[in-house]
């Protein structure tokens, strides 16, 4: 219920924000918090942090890619109910390799596989150009058009990148309760007791993997949608890192921290050009992000609802009193 | 979240409250000003805002507003910087990029944005303007191969050399290098036996160090920076004794004065630049002068990205000057203006655009030589004027060969 009351004012958005405020601030933020998501479950419900994200995110973008409208003439293109649903799928399987490959590591060991596997993957799009076309990448890629509507105008990507986001919380939220959901908790907590009750610990983790790519593809996919191009910049360290920062300045409790995350780091990204000097914006980006980890950290999710917990205690307090006077 | 985005709402509402007045003209400028290119990348926004200055910043009583962007190398970082200056600044003219792919993109990125002039910095790809063109895409400037003019022609008949392996970064802008060198090259009579692509960022070149033909007569070596300075080390440690010949970015000054042993082998190298930093043309000399008076801490002398910004945003302001500023009717006065356009460019050459607005060029053909005290600089040997895309070839023929790759050209 609560939830829901959240989506009235973004429903509201289309009509206060122009077109850029709209697609390059609000909508940016949904896709890179989808895709941030993704790595927020990763790390709130298995207790692992991985740096994969952006190979399975890039994995579906590039599907969407070579299977569709594009200016480089490589790939084949396929209708779009086709190349959506491969899409998802090839990013939930890489996913589900991911998992297995780094099953058995924990803490910095998983973050040193993932991270391996991202940068393998990045110099092989930069090197392949049967599939990934190399340094150049894809150019021109289209959204589909439904009904003469392309989907790339700004307001039906933001509206679906916002029904991507709220379905994707649903999700999470839904599959942590579900029997899988609540081992994948336990191999979390205490793997040693779930191997003793005679549960195999690898299918939830890679479970685990396979949903998380799952998240990252439904992003990557809108992704290379809203920047009508994918490269191997787009799965190189960089956007690597991006989604890190955007996971931990969010808040890794709560899968709604990626959200808030994202919208800050969108709105650093955008404008810290405009507040400093042009050459030392990068500065300020890292200062930013420097206070919100020492300040909030448990991520700004965290510190926004500590700070209406402090809110709320005061009048609890109060009510008491009377009722122990009267 | 929600908080956060009323209090985005809010400031966007103020951002919007504040219309530019009708006659300013608002120019983008987009370079790279993070990363390995920031200081040559500052040097292209020191370009544009030196024609600017010219103009005393207003044109026929517009006035001209410089607003930077910068974009890390990344195609998807200039395309939202150009979304950004579009959509939030509301610039009517962007100048830039700085590197090859990122002009493509941009390129694609015009196509968008009907009512906006895109004039490309100095990024250098083919493609950007030969197949696929945008019609509000401009270039003042050449592609990677016009900067090899004269090159293949001076090793295969000045220098004697018949037979050249290339070892070469593997992207765009080295493809085009490669072409405008084997053009000419193997028309001459010249053959290239083996072409060796290496990734960006490479270390290590001892594989092909090991695999270069001993029968070649010298090495095309068209790699940039640090990668330049690995190759020639590795392969001087190694005991290769083969002449080099230089692309573009290749053998520049600071490569010169670098302290490498690979130093002997460039003496009397070969290389193809649009821009010599110590040519002595009076033009030159000129913009020189000017740049530095203007940029006390800039270079010493104005770099290829300074130059091609400059050219660009020259041809921005002598075109609005032509149309008193108006830019009405979506620009269209002022591309007619641009695509006419013919002015002295600081090398002395005539500027003009052909029909794909892709720039005719001066190219320079230098060598590196030894100077008194025992440094090395480049010096030109020759000026080839009147450089056009098609490489002076029939339209057709040049369009049939295909776009460039690994594998295009071939004359093995």
């Amino acid at each position: 219920m609560k939830q829901a009351f959240i989506l009235i004012p973004l429903l509201i958005l289309p009509f206060v924000l122009n077109d850029f405020w709209l697609t390059q601030v609000a909508t940016r933020s949904l896709i890179l918090g989808i895709m941030a998501l993704s790595l927020s479950f990763l790390a709130t419900y298995l207790g692992v942090v991985s740096f994969a994200q952006a190979t399975m995110a890039g994995i579906a973008g590039y599907t969407i890619a070579f299977f569709g409208p594009n200016t480089v003439g490589i790939g084949v293109p396929l209708p779009f109910w086709v190349s959506i649903p491969l899409a998802l799928v090839l990013a939930t399987v890489s996913g589900a390799l991911v998992g297995l490959i780094a099953r058995r590591s924990r803490g910095i060991y998983a973050i040193m596989i993932t991270l391996a596997i991202g940068v393998a993957f990045f110099y092989f799009t930069r090197q392949n150009y049967t599939f990934f076309n190399g340094w150049t990448g894809f150019s021109g890629v289209r959204a589909p058009e439904i009904a003469g509507l392309s989907l790339r105008d700004p307001l039906p990507l933001y509206l679906l990148s916002l029904g991507m986001a709220a379905l994707a919380l649903a999700l999470v939220s839904g599959f942590v309760r579900s029997p899988l959901g609540l081992t994948i908790q336990a191999v979390r907590d205490a793997p040693g007791r779930v191997l003793a009750l005679g549960v195999s610990i690898t299918t939830p983790i890679v479970a685990a993997f396979a949903f998380s790519g799952l998240l990252a593809g439904a992003g990557g996919i809108l992704n290379v949608w809203y920047q009508e191009r994918i490269s191997s910049f787009s799965v190189g360290l960089g956007p690597i890192i991006d989604i890190l920062i955007i996971s931990v300045i969010g808040g890794l409790r709560h899968p709604g921290g990626a959200f808030v995350g994202a919208v800050v780091f969108v709105l650093l990204d955008t404008f810290a050009v405009d507040l400093i000097d042009r050459e030392r914006f990068n500065t300020l980006i890292g200062v930013v992000l420097l206070l919100i980890v020492i300040v909030a950290p448990g991520g700004l999710q965290q510190l926004a609802s500590d700070w209406m917990a402090r809110l709320r205690r005061p009048e609890v307090k109060e009510k008491s009193t009377v009722r122990a006077n009267s | 979240m929600n908080k956060l985005k009323m209090a985005a709402s809010a400031l966007a509402l103020c951002a919007m409250a504040v219309p530019a007045s009708a006659e300013d003209v608002k120019v983008g400028v987009i370079s790279i000003l993070e990363g390995a290119f920031a200081a040559l990348g500052q040097d292209g926004i020191r370009g544009a805002e030196l024609a600017v200055l010219e103009t005393g910043g207003e044109v026929d009583g517009n006035k001209i507003e410089v607003i930077t962007m910068s974009s890390d190398a990344s195609p998807d970082s200039a395309v939202n910087a150009a979304r950004k200056l579009i959509e939030q600044d509301g610039v009517d003219i962007i100048v830039g990029p700085l590197s090859g792919s990122e002009g493509l993109a941009l390129r694609d990125l015009s196509k968008s944005y009907p009512g906006v002039t895109f004039l490309n910095g100095s990024s250098a790809a083919q493609d950007t303007t030969l197949r696929d063109s945008s019609d509000n895409f401009y270039r003042f400037g050449g592609d990677g191969a016009q900067w090899m003019v004269g090159v293949g022609d001076y090793a295969f008949n000045d220098m004697g050399y018949k037979s050249v392996a290339v070892i070469a970064e593997d992207y765009s802008f080295p493809y085009t290098q490669v072409l405008g060198f084997m053009t000419e090259f193997c028309e001459a009579g010249g053959k290239v036996p083996e072409k060796f692509w290496t990734p960006i960022g490479n270390k290590d070149y001892s594989s092909v160090v090991y695999s270069i033909p001993q029968d070649v007569d010298a090495l095309f070596v068209a790699l940039g920076g640090a990668d330049a300075v690995n190759f020639l080390t590795q392969y001087s440690q190694a005991g290769g004794e083969k002449p080099i010949i230089g692309g573009s970015i290749t053998i520049d000054q600071s490569i010169l004065d670098s302290k490498g042993p690979f130093k002997k082998l460039l003496v009397g190298a070969p290389a193809g630049t649009p821009t010599v930093g110590d040519y002595d043309g009076d033009e030159w000399k000129a913009f020189t002068a000017s740049y530095t008076e203007a940029f006390p801490d800039g270079f010493s002398a104005p770099s290829i990205f300074a130059h091609h910004y400059y050219m660009s945003a020259k041809a921005a302001m002598l075109a609005l000057d032509e149309v008193d500023g108006d830019l009405s009717d979506d620009h269209a006065a002022f591309r007619a203006a641009l695509n006419d356009l013919t002015f002295t460019t600081p090398t002395g050459g005539t500027m003009r655009l052909d029909k794909n607005r892709n720039g005719v060029i001066d190219n320079f053909v230098t060598e590196v030589y030894e100077r008194e005290d025992g440094s090395l600089g480049n010096r030109v040997v020759k000026v080839v004027r009147d450089v056009d895309q098609l490489l002076g070839q029939d339209e057709e023929v040049f369009l049939a060969s295909g776009p460039v790759s690994r594998d295009n050209p071939s004359c093995p």
